[in-house]
């Protein structure tokens, strides 16, 4: 068997999502080739060829690719990716975008968002958002596979000495092109990855109160999530959205600041080790899944808890 | 311009879902069945796009059983012209969604095919992207904002670091995300004239597709249920459980 997995990065950075795809592709088992796809991505190469249990890096270093443009990085993965047994990437939303058009082009379904490898045919992943566990057999030739990176332990990132080989395949479908982009700047760490989240709902009312929960956040060296209905309501931008159709979490502790607990919302951080929920309503449905519970006005409780946490820690 | 939109009929995103004892699935009967969100969000932009005077014609379409008419009679009600059912009772897998939906591309040639980003039922997230690399051409998925200008529309996507605007020359597929807008309610005038558009009924045969699933069920279980831990009486309690009991800070 032979893998090929797609490096996640930002053209000068290797995400850590890439390390967690390795690790799913060595749970399946074989030879594993990483390909970087992206432009002046010579960084992201060197730190792909460190990591372990990779045999080669593969790099198509082109404008094409600058701005992961679906068309482009599909045409591309579909070409290089037709010698290979799997091809894997993480399903953020660069991979969700590019690699259904992989598999469409090589003629084969896609398994979205595994969460386990049972075989090397054989996968298990979450639908109707987490409410239950599917397993899933392929009966294609070529797997196309988007892997949940907080459902793998990361491979190391340092000790590995692959070998880094350029190619010179340059797709430009020419169907679409880059205008502008907004990106949120934050200085805490990846929500996707942090060991500690703290997110806040419906019932933090405004933006302006978020700024609590970045207070303590900073204090933790937590990243901040929020729900739909806060993303919805224009209190924080969309890349904070925890849930089914957001972002996926799993930190050692997850806070729940006036949110409810649709399943919705659940989906996206049932599996952090630690849960915490402060509410007003005692029967809001997040006290179901968290293991300490507060019942209280965060409108107290936050502050009280910022003040508890700095004599703590 | 002509404007495709497809529309999915699921379980209804409020229901509780439940796993079947035997494991083969989970429990559909009796549970109330609707739109797919993501496609009411579809549905909505296609009006939308009308009102402008930018879409000229909206057909709606669908693949599913006999019932999944109230779908479209749905879509219909809220400004869709007409509606196709393409019919069948097997599963249709995402890949073979893709290749029935490039048959009515190519049957009726629109300028701007619209989906949901994905199905809250299966959680695939993959038809649109396979229909625009079936059908070769260009994708706005994940949408926050649609502008269509002559023979080009920018899509601005809602990704993990942000927004980022893509321009895409037409005809293009678009798939939707939460903030898109804010869908409207059909209203009862409304309902009662969908009664009366026109829904062309084909089956898979017809657009000369195999559906056979690619991926098999093997089972599917309950998830790990996770058990309701203690209330705290406050905060003191709380930062000393995360501390001493928990370690976790
Ligand atoms: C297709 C689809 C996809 C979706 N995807 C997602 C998703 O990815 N992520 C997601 O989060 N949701 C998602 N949702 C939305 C989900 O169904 C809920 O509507 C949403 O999670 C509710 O957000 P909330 O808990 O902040 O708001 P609410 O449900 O309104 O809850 C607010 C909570 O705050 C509490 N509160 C209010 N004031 C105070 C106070 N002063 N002190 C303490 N507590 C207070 C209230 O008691 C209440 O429990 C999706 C829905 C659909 C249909
Ligand atoms: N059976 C179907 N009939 C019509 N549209 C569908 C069907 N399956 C998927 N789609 C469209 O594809 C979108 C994404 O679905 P999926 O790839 O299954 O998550 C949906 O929101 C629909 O717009």
């Amino acid at each position: 068997m032979s893998i090929l997995v797609i490096a996640e990065h930002d053209n000068s950075s290797l995400k850590q999502a890439t390390l967690n795809v390795v690790a799913a592709a060595k749970a399946i088992g074989g030879d594993i080739d990483v390909l970087v796809a992206g432009e002046n991505v010579g960084a992201v190469a060197e730190a792909a060829a460190k990591a372990e249990g990779v045999n080669k890096v593969l790099v198509a270093d082109n404008a094409a690719y600058g701005h992961f443009l679906a068309e482009n990085l599909g045409d591309l993965v579909a070409e290089v990716g037709k010698g290979y047994s799997h091809i894997l990437s993480a399903a953020g939303t660069t991979g969700k975008d590019f690699m259904p058009r992989v598999a469409a082009l090589l003629d084969v379904a896609q398994v979205s968002d595994i969460v386990r490898v049972e075989s090397e045919d054989t996968f298990v992943r979450p639908i109707y958002a987490g409410n239950a566990i599917a397993t899933v057999q392929s009966s294609d030739a070529i797997k196309v596979i988007t892997v949940r990176p907080t459902a793998f332990d990361p491979v190391a990132a340092e000790g590995g000495s692959a070998a880094v080989e350029q190619l010179d395949v340059v797709k430009d479908a020419g169907l679409s092109a880059f205008v502008s982009e907004e990106k949120a700047e934050s200085d805490r760490p990846d929500l996707s990855s942090a060991g500690v989240v703290i997110s806040g709902g419906r019932g933090m009312q405004n933006g302006e109160n978020f700024k609590m929960l970045e207070r303590i956040a900073d204090h933790l060296g937590a990243a901040v999530g929020a729900s739909r209905a806060a993303v919805d309501a224009g209190f924080v931008p969309n890349d904070m959205q925890v849930g089914q159709t957001g972002k996926i979490v799993a930190p050692q502790l997850y806070i729940a600041v006036g949110i409810s607990g649709a399943i919705q919302h659940l989906a996206g951080m049932s599996d952090s080790k630690v849960i915490v929920a402060i509410n007003k309503d005692e029967e809001a449905p997040i006290f179901q899944v968290a293991d300490y519970g507060l019942v209280a006005d965060l409108f107290e409780a936050v502050p009280q808890l910022e003040e508890e946490l700095k004599k703590a820690v | 311009m002509k404007v495709l939109v497809a529309v999915k009929r699921v379980i209804d995103y409020n229901v509780k879902v439940r796993v079947k004892p035997d494991n083969t699935g989970v429990d559909l009967a009796n549970v109330k069945m609707a739109m797919n969100p993501f496609c009411e969000i579809a549905v909505e932009e296609a009006v939308r796009l009308k009102e402008k005077g930018i879409a000229t014609e909206i057909v709606v379409a669908t693949i599913g059983p006999k019932a999944s008419q109230e779908q479209l009679r749905t879509a219909l009600a809220l400004g869709a012209d007409r509606g196709i059912h393409i019919e069948t009772d097997e599963e249709v897998q995402s890949l073979e969604a893709a290749k029935l939906l490039k048959g009515v591309v190519e049957k009726e040639e629109p300028k701007l095919v619209i989906l949901g980003k994905q199905s809250i039922d299966t959680d695939n997230n993959q038809t649109g992207q396979m229909l625009a690399a079936l059908t070769g051409m260009g994708q706005g998925t994940f949408a926050s904002e649609v502008v269509v200008e002559g023979e080009k529309v920018n899509v601005t996507r809602e990704v993990d670091g942000g927004l980022v605007t893509v321009g895409l020359n037409l005809p293009a597929v678009i798939t939707t995300d939460l903030r898109l807008n804010e869908p409207r309610y059909a209203s009862l005038p409304n309902i009662m004239k969908a009664k009366k558009k026109p829904i062309d009924s084909m089956s898979p045969a017809d657009l000369g597709v195999d559906v056979a699933p690619r991926l098999s069920t093997v089972k599917v279980e309950a998830p790990a249920s996770r058990q309701a831990g203690v209330k705290v009486a406050d905060v003191a309690e709380l930062v000393d459980k995360l501390k001493n009991e928990a370690k976790v800070i």
